[in-house]
């Protein structure tokens, strides 16, 4: 309809805005929800801001910047957020790849087996993190320390988990859910699978693992980039589990939680939008690569 | 050993039940901790915590009861508010404009979904302390509607990828040929778009409405005692001296208890959602 209004410019452009008119409204909120914040972010973090002092407020220039550079407690935050995205995201990876494959396979109680995977993501984030830290890791009655005094009798070994090792006991509890995440995904990605393809490999004498390595890996790269970007997303930003597990102690703190603690507790905004600035800029720099992957696997699905 | 067009001739009999006992056994381990937090909230706190564990005590439900003396039911109330509401926000705002990203597509349309993506990318905690100044400016610190808007915000990205990629299917041939007919756009509407639609709609719902439920960290900061949320008074439930590993349990379990229900509801719907709508 609007090719016939084409030769005419006013009504072409017309026609345009009539096109992005839906889009407006949800675009607008975007921006100024999350594009205004950051700008103020960006504003603040070149300010001397403490609300501590309020005489002191003025324009600081880089000292925040430098401050961040040169705090241990930063640094330290940046590579455990590194570190914790990465392991939690892979572990999850594998592990739920594994399960995706056994759960591909007609066996009896299937679709049990499935929903118990699932439980896990399905509990408040916050409520698992303290059904871990109290109800499996407490040293005195939680069930991990339990099992064993229950496997082994009174002498059993018994762990301070979290103490002993603070950074593992995070990790395992955010692998925890988000392996079923990842299940998800990559059993979705499998059972997308053409399986007459498959079957004449069979048929043709291809061994499973030649079917694995040349047919199943191939057609699930792209559920493994797509499970792999959104978990990475929602991992980084991780923040309950670092609050309820170590309250952000035993050098366990990452970005979020340091900039809670610069901000809510400290209450140094300055250092605080600083410390948000980098974690975006880093965050941009890895979302450039990830989002063209995510494109692709976008535009490879439809049309 | 049903008629799928499985591995049946290809591995042994022995090799299948193995690989089921296998598949189960894993999934009892992931289901475990969500079990036991179940069994302790039916726990006294005594039985709760003993070492090793008292599977079979006698049920109780004083966890329950503590939890719903310590006023439960306001935080609940603020969180089904901001959940359904900016579920409902980013449904209104997201289908318009996943409508101008896939059926009559803007120009440059992967730049505007490449730019929605990327503000998911963006970690909100940078956010957050601008927020807080905006909400003391504003005063609507400790208002869940102003939570509510940064929820619609938080979730409106996935609603409008999970959209579109829904709507990309909507037939464009069957729709234009509707308008020749003279069909009217409410008619093209119900009869076209919907039955492709309706499924990505419950799909973004339900994930928008878990998200919002979960989220702990701006409400943390932005709310106290009037519009505080379930996972804010879950944080403020724990201070409690002496034995709380029954109360905690059954404070986590009715927390979680929408989120169990809604996402074991529509399981094909949760693995839509997820996946942004890349896995039908």
């Amino acid at each position: 309809m609007s090719r016939a209004a084409a030769p005419d410019r006013t009504l072409d452009k017309a026609g345009r805005w009539a096109r992005r008119a839906p889009l407006l409204p949800a675009l607008i909120f975007t921006i100024v929800m999350t594009q205004l914040p950051f700008a103020a972010a960006l504003v603040i973090a070149f300010m001397n801001w403490n609300s501590y002092y309020p005489d002191e407020r003025g324009f600081a220039g880089l000292t925040n910047f430098v401050d961040i550079f040169t705090d241990t407690n930063a640094r330290n935050a940046v590579i455990v957020t590194i570190l914790l995205t990465t392991v939690v995201v892979l572990v999850s990876l594998a592990l739920g790849l594994g399960i995706a494959l056994l759960l591909d396979r007609p066996f009896r109680g299937r679709s049990v087996v499935r929903t118990m995977m699932i439980a896990p993501f399905l509990v408040v984030p916050i409520a698992a993190a303290l059904l871990w830290k109290h109800a499996l890791f407490n040293p005195e009655y939680g069930l991990l320390n339990g099992m064993l005094t229950l496997v082994f009798g009174d002498d059993a070994p018994q762990r301070d988990w979290i103490s002993s090792n603070p950074f593992l006991a995070i990790a395992a509890a955010l692998i925890w859910q988000w392996t079923p995440f990842m299940m998800l995904i990559l059993l979705a990605g499998l059972q997308s699978r053409p399986l007459d393809v498959v079957e004449a490999a069979r048929i043709d004498g291809a061994s499973p693992w030649q079917i694995f390595t040349n047919m199943t890996l191939p057609h699930l790269r792209r559920y493994i980039e797509l499970a792999g970007l959104l978990g990475a997303i929602f991992v980084v930003q991780n923040f309950d589990h670092v609050f309820t597990i170590t309250g952000g102690g035993l050098g366990t703190a990452n970005l979020p939680y340091y900039i809670y603690e610069t901000f809510y507790i400290g209450q140094d905004y300055g250092r605080a939008s600083a410390a948000g600035v980098i974690t975006v800029l880093g965050s941009l720099i890895v979302a450039t690569f990830a989002l063209r992957t995510v494109l692709s696997i976008f535009n490879e699905e439809q049309r | 050993m049903t008629t799928t067009a499985g591995a049946p001739g290809t591995t042994s009999r022995r090799t299948n039940i193995l690989l089921g006992g296998a598949a189960w056994v894993i999934g009892l381990l992931f289901v475990a901790p969500v079990l036991w937090m179940v069994l302790t909230s039916f726990h006294a706190e005594t039985d709760a915590a003993q070492n090793p564990p008292a599977f079979f005590a006698p049920l109780s439900t004083d966890g329950y009861q503590a939890f719903f003396d310590a006023g439960p039911w306001p935080p609940l109330l603020n969180s089904l508010t901001a959940s359904v509401v900016s579920t409902a926000l980013c449904i209104a705002l997201a289908l318009p404009a996943a409508y101008a990203l896939s059926i009559k597509p803007v120009e440059k349309w992967t730049d505007v979904m490449f730019f929605f993506l990327s503000t998911k990318m963006l970690p909100l905690v940078a956010a957050i302390m601008p927020l807080y100044l905006f909400a003391s400016q504003l005063q609507v610190l400790d208002n869940i509607w102003f939570l509510t808007l940064l929820y619609t915000a938080m979730n409106l990205p996935i609603a409008v990828w999970m959209l579109r990629s829904f709507l990309a299917e909507v037939p464009v041939e069957m729709l234009e040929a509707a308008q020749i007919d003279g069909a009217g756009l409410l008619r093209t509407l119900t009869r076209i778009v919907a039955p492709v639609v309706m499924p990505g709609i419950a799909a973004a719902s339900l994930i928008c409405f878990i998200f919002s439920w979960n989220e702990l960290l701006l409400a943390r900061v932005l709310t106290s005692t009037v519009a505080q949320t379930a996972p804010v008074f879950l944080t403020g439930f724990v201070t409690s001296q002496g034995l709380f590993l029954a109360q905690v349990c059954a404070a986590s379990f009715v927390v979680s208890l929408p989120v169990l229900i809604a996402g074991f509801a529509a399981q094909d719907k949760l693995v839509q959602g997820l996946s942004l709508g890349a896995v039908k």
